[in-house]
C-alpha cells in the first residue's frame, strides 16, 4: 500500500493546521459564514439536515488495518459510533460539532487520510474497482495509476476551479465493477492487438440531471500517455466547459454541445503538446508508486477447511455461494462482506463492526480492505483455508449477511433522513425492501438483482444504472417515488427507463413486489435474470404490473 | 396581516452543533419547533429573518419555513420541515434521542 511521502505528510498536515485556523476564526466571528464556506467545503466539511457532515476520501477505495481501526476511533470520539460508505469510496461521519472537526482531521492525518477534494468544483476522490489487485479478470492493478491521478490532482493549481466538480473512476479489468461508463472520465484497461495493456478512454459519462453514458474519446491509450491525456481532457474541459450555468457545466454537457468529434480532436491537440512538455517524471513517480503496490506474499497452505464447511454448514455454503469471488490465485477468495444487513441503512457500520474487519485484515487478509461503491466492504486477499474463520467472525459481528447482488444489497444514498439536498427519503425504502423480501424468503430465487436508491435527483445513488432504480422526489409536499427499469452499471452500461408515474411512500415497496413477481412469471429459466428478461421483453410487460388499473382500463 | 401571505418560522442550524433551531419570539433560539415564533405578517418575517441572519456567530443559513399554528405551538407544514423536527428515520439520532424532546 502506498505511503505518504514527506511532501504529502506535510501538506495534509499543513491542510489540518489551515483549517484549524479557519474554523477558529469562524467560532469567533472574524470570519462569516459565505467567506468560510468555501473553506470547509475544500476540507470535507458540509453542513447537512441536522449536523455537520465530515466526507473522508478512501482514495481508490484502500484502506488497512490501521486506517480502518483510526476510522472507528473518530467515529466512537467524535461521532454516534458508526460511519456511512457511500457510492465514492468515501466514509461519511453524519454528527461531528464544528469545532471537533480539526482533531478529527488531524486524527485522520495521523493515518495519511484525509478530507481534501471531497467536495467542491475540483477532481474529487479517483474511485476503482474493488477488487483491484486481486481480481482473476484483471489486466493489471489499476491503483498506482489512481495513486499517481491522486497526486497530480491534489491540490493542482490549474484544476481547483472547475467549471463543476469532476470524478474519475478506473478499472484494470474487462468487467467493469467501477462504473467508468457515468464519470466525467472513465479509464478501463484493454490490451491492445499486440498485447500491450493501455486504457480505453471514456468521457462524458454522468448521472444526476442529465444521465449519460460516456464516449469513447480514445480507445486505447498507452498507459505511459495517461497523465498527459487526463490532464488535456481536464484543459479543454476546463476552457469550455460553462461556468454560467451549474446544470449545464459537466463535461457531459460540454461535451454534447460542442460535439464528440470537435472535443476529441481538441483533447489530442492539447495532448499533442503536453505529451512533450512531460519529460518523463510522471513515469519516474510511477515507478515508485508501483513498487508500493506489489503483490502481497502469498501463502501455500491448506484449503480443505472451506470445501469441508461448504459441505457441513449451510450457512457458511450460502454465503459463499453469494460472498466470495475469484481470486486471481486459486487458493485465495476475495471476501465481499455485506453491510446490508436486512432492515439495517446501507453502507453504515459500527466502529466495532469496523474494528473486526480491521482485525479480519491483519490477520486472515494480508492487512488489505476495500470500499465498494456498493457500500460493501471487500477483504480483497483472504487464503481460502482461513475462510471459516473469516466467516464465524463476521457472523458473531452481525456481518455475515449472505446477500451480495441479491435484491437486498441495495444502494441507497443518505436521502432525506440526512441530506440538505434531498427531495424525499431512501434509507427508509431500501429498509423495507430488503425486510419484505426476506419476509417473502423470494431473494435466493429472484437471483441477481440491482436496485440502486436516491433521495434526489443528483443520483448519488446511481439510480439511473440499477435494474431497478428508485428516485426519490418531492411531488406538491409529498414525498414521491418514480422507478427506472433496465439499467446498468457495468460494460454494459445503460442508463434505466422511467416506468410511469411516481407512487406515494406507501405503495413503492408493493409496487416492487408486483414487478418482482412479474419478473418471476415472465423469466424463461432461473438463469434468465430481471435485466435479461427486460431486455428481452422490453418495458410493457413490466409496467403492466407495476400499473395494474391501466391494464384494466385499457382491457375495460 | 396580508391575507394571502402563510405563515412561517424562522429557521437555520446552530453554528457549532448543526442542529436545527428555531427563532423565538423572545429572540432566542429554541431547539424545538413548537416553542418557535409563528410569523403571520410578510413584512415582519423579512424583519425577523433579517435579525436572524445577523446573528452570523450563533446560527448558518437561516430561512423561513412555513408552519401552521397547533395545540402545542407552530408545527411544520412539509415533511421536510417536519423530520427537521425530529431526525434521521433510521436512528434515535438527533432530537429524538435526547429524552428532554420527547
Ligand atoms: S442523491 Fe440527492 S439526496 Fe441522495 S445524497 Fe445525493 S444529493 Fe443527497
Amino acid at each position: 500500500m502506498y505511503k505518504y511521502t514527506d511532501f504529502d505528510e506535510a501538506f495534509v498536515r499543513e491542510r489540518v493546521a489551515q483549517f484549524s485556523q479557519q474554523v477558529a476564526r469562524r467560532i469567533d466571528g472574524s470570519l462569516t459564514e459565505d467567506e468560510f464556506r468555501p473553506l470547509r467545503l475544500m476540507n470535507g466539511l458540509y453542513l447537512q439536515l441536522h449536523a455537520y457532515m465530515l466526507r473522508v476520501a478512501i482514495p481508490y477505495g484502500s484502506l488497512n488495518s490501521r486506517q480502518m481501526r483510526q476510522l472507528a476511533y473518530i467515529a466512537d470520539t467524535w461521532d454516534k459510533g458508526y460511519g456511512h460508505f457511500t457510492t465514492r469510496q468515501n466514509i461519511q461521519y453524519n454528527w461531528p460539532k464544528l469545532s471537533d472537526v480539526p482533531a478529527m482531521l488531524a486524527a485522520l492525518a495521523d493515518v495519511q487520510m484525509h478530507a481534501i477534494q471531497t467536495s467542491g468544483n475540483t477532481i474529487r476522490n479517483v474511485t476503482a474497482d474493488h477488487f483491484a489487485g486481486a481480481a482473476a479478470d484483471e489486466i493489471d492493478d489499476p491503483r498506482p495509476i489512481a495513486e499517481l491521478l491522486r497526486q497530480w490532482s491534489t491540490d493542482h493549481p490549474e484544476f481547483q476551479f472547475l467549471p463543476r466538480k469532476f470524478k474519475i473512476a478506473i478499472t484494470g479489468s474487462p468487467n467493469d465493477r467501477a462504473v467508468t461508463k457515468a464519470h466525467d472520465i472513465g479509464l478501463r484497461m484493454v490490451r491492445n492487438a499486440d498485447g500491450a495493456a493501455g486504457f480505453e478512454v471514456i468521457v462524458g459519462g454522468g448521472l444526476g440531471r442529465t444521465p449519460l453514458i460516456g464516449h469513447v474519446v480514445r480507445a486505447f491509450l498507452p498507459q505511459a500517455d495517461l497523465l498527459p491525456y487526463v490532464e488535456a481532457v481536464l484543459s479543454v474541459y476546463n476552457l469550455l466547459g460553462r461556468r454560467d450555468n451549474k446544470y449545464k457545466a459537466r463535461i457531459k454537457i460540454t461535451l454534447h454541445e460542442t460535439g464528440a468529434a470537435e472535443l476529441t480532436r481538441m483533447i489530442e491537440e492539447r495532448f499533442a503538446e503536453l505529451r512533450v512538455a512531460y519529460d518523463g517524471a510522471d513515469q519516474r513517480l510511477l515507478a515508485g508508486i508501483r513498487a508500493a503496490f506489489s503483490r502481497p506474499v502469498y501463502k501455500t497452505a491448506p484449503t480443505d477447511a472451506h470445501y469441508t464447511a461448504q459441505v457441513n454448514d449451510p450457512d457458511y455454503r450460502a454465503w459463499a455461494d453469494t460472498n466470495l469471488v475469484a481470486h486471481r490465485n486459486a487458493d485465495y477468495a476475495i471476501v465481499q462482506v455485506s453491510l446490508k444487513a436486512h432492515g439495517q441503512t446501507p453502507g453504515d457500520a459500527t466502529s466495532g463492526q469496523m474494528r473486526v474487519l480491521a482485525d479480519l485484515a491483519e490477520t486472515f487478509g494480508h492487512d488489505e480492505l476495500r470500499i465498494s461503491h456498493e457500500q460493501n466492504v471487500i477483504l480483497p486477499q483472504v487464503h481460502k483455508g482461513d475462510l471459516p474463520a473469516v466467516h464465524a467472525a463476521l457472523k458473531a459481528a452481525g456481518l455475515a449477511t449472505a446477500n451480495i447482488g441479491l435484491i437486498s444489497d441495495i444502494i441507497a444514498c443518505p436521502g432525506m433522513d440526512y441530506c440538505s439536498l434531498a427531495t424525499a427519503r431512501s434509507i427508509p425504502v431500501a429498509q423495507e425492501i430488503a425486510l419484505r423480501f426476506q419476509e417473502l424468503d423470494l431473494e435466493h430465487e429472484i437471483g441477481p438483482m440491482k436496485i440502486k436508491i436516491s433521495g434526489c435527483i443528483n443520483a448519488c445513488g446511481h439510480h439511473h444504472v440499477g435494474h431497478i432504480g428508485i428516485l426519490g422526489l418531492d411531488r406538491a409536499g409529498v414525498e414521491n417515488y418514480q422507478i427506472t427499469l433496465g439499467g446498468d452499471a457495468t460494460e454494459t452500461a445503460a442508463i434505466g427507463e422511467k416506468a410511469g408515474p411516481g407512487f406515494s411512500y406507501d405503495d413503492v415497496v408493493p409496487a416492487l413486489e408486483r414487478l418482482i413477481r412479474a419478473y418471476l412469471s415472465l423469466r424463461l429459466e432461473p438463469a434468465e435474470t430481471f435485466l435479461l428478461a427486460f431486455r428481452r421483453l422490453g418495458p410493457a410487460p413490466f409496467r403492466a404490473a407495476l400499473y395494474p388499473e391501466e391494464r384494466d382500463r385499457d382491457a375495460a | 396581516m396580508s391575507p394571502r401571505f402563510t405563515p412561517k418560522v424562522v429557521t437555520a442550524n446552530a453554528l457549532l452543533e448543526g442542529d436545527v433551531v428555531y427563532l423565538t419570539a423572545d429572540d432566542c433560539w429554541s431547539r424545538q419547533h413548537a416553542e418557535a415564533e409563528l410569523i403571520e405578517d410578510e413584512a415582519h418575517a423579512q424583519i425577523r429573518l433579517l435579525d436572524a441572519q445577523a446573528q452570523r456567530q450563533v446560527v448558518v443559513g437561516a430561512y423561513l419555513a412555513e408552519a401552521k399554528a397547533g395545540p402545542r405551538g407552530p408545527e411544520p407544514v412539509h415533511f421536510r420541515e417536519a423530520f427537521r423536527t425530529r431526525g434521521p428515520s433510521n436512528y434515535r439520532h438527533g432530537k429524538q434521542e435526547d429524552p428532554s424532546h420527547v
